[in-house]
């Protein structure tokens, strides 16, 4: 069975559903200790949601220096399968593994409600299992996910097909940046982003929360199903190029 | 621990020119409340105090700058200023510090 480390901070408080969201999508979930950097020969790694370290100077700075992070660093390099959500996604972007910061939210409040968001490319590790670019509902619940960069980094981010996903409205199309449908005021409605070489990926909204009807939406599941598949397929290669190799 | 040099300095962090600060917008939005006009352009930051052990002021400001731009400020959206306060006696420790738990 294929097994996906979820990265515990000092305030992560999404682990356990993330643990959840695993099995649901039958993976086996490796709980992993920010102080270790021992990342246990996991197939893939989830940053959860939270406020690792209270948030305290800015939101996922303190987690990027944990030992845990030099770790993840290092897999994300090699090629590794790392999914940041929410607080995870604020993480990779302070550790420079993702583009772009996530300020304040444009209203100052925290915003926790359902929200929509469509895939913008179903050819990553994330949104593989995805049958179509319909919106996804899924909860959010934060203070800081106003996505921003500067405007030449977003035209390159939205060239290079960093865009993942958008929030979008009722009717599937694009939010505007001070739309209700747009929880945050994020630049250009971008809920997610994902690396040059596409194997990180971070987003705000909370697939990991929808995963089971009993959780009020099921559309969460495509997304952590994707990220279980590719490292599935990830794992199955490097098996087979570990066949006569010293590594 | 025997005394050594040591310099205190202050780093002021601020939002970068351009970039939303939802907060100075929410403190402008107060001042008509409090009867001011003619006051603009808030924004908010932080301020962070340190003390450097360091054998000259040079070394210390070296240490200081790479604190701003890795942890203390995101290059990405925030401004630094460093401000030297002055040499100060070193036997700091968390001595004196009330009890954080680790």
């Amino acid at each position: 069975m294929v097994r996906i480390g979820v990265v515990v901070f000092p305030g992560s408080n999404r682990d356990i559903d993330a643990v959840n969201a695993l099995r649901v999508a039958g993976a086996e979930p490796v709980v992993l200790w920010h102080e270790s950097a021992d990342l246990g020969g996991v197939d893939g790694i989830v940053l959860p949601g939270g406020f690792a370290f209270g948030d305290y100077l800015r939101a996922g700075v303190i987690a990027r220096f944990s030992p845990v992070m030099r770790s993840v660093a290092g897999y994300a390099a090699e090629g590794g399968l790392v999914l940041g959500i929410c607080n995870g996604f604020q993480v990779l972007t302070e550790a420079g593994l993702l583009p772009g910061a996530l300020l304040r939210n444009r209203s100052l409040r925290f915003v926790s409600r359902q929200v929509a968001i469509a895939p913008q490319r179903l050819d990553s590790p994330f949104t593989r299992a995805l049958e179509s670019r319909r919106p996804l509902r899924m909860p959010v619940a934060h203070g800081e996910g106003c996505y921003f960069a500067e405007p030449a980094a977003l035209d390159d981010l939205e060239a290079g097909g960093g865009v993942l996903f958008r929030y979008v409205r009722s009717d599937g199309s694009t939010a505007g940046e001070d739309d209700r449908a747009n929880p945050n005021g994020s630049l250009r409605a971008i809920a997610g982003v994902t690396n040059a070489a596409g194997n990180v990926a971070g987003l705000m909204p909370h697939p990991e929360t929808a995963v089971e009807a009993i959780l009020g939406s099921e559309d969460g599941l495509g997304i952590i199903r994707s990220l279980v598949d590719s490292a599935a397929e990830r794992a199955a290669a490097g098996r087979r190029s570990a066949v006569g190799s010293a590594r | 621990m025997s005394p050594s040099t040591a310099f205190r300095f202050a780093v002021n962090v601020t939002p970068k020119d351009g970039i939303l600060d939802p907060q100075g917008r929410a403190v402008e939005g107060s001042l008509p409340h409090l009867g001011v006009t003619g006051v603009s352009d808030i924004r908010v930051g932080r301020r962070i105090e340190l003390t450097v052990a360091a054998p000259t002021e040079v070394d210390a400001w070296t240490t200081v700058e790479r604190l701003a731009g890795e942890l203390l400020s995101n290059p990405l959206i925030e401004a630094y200023a460093i401000e030297s306060l002055g040499a100060v006696s070193a036997t700091t420790s968390d001595d004196d510090v009330a009890g954080v738990p680790a």
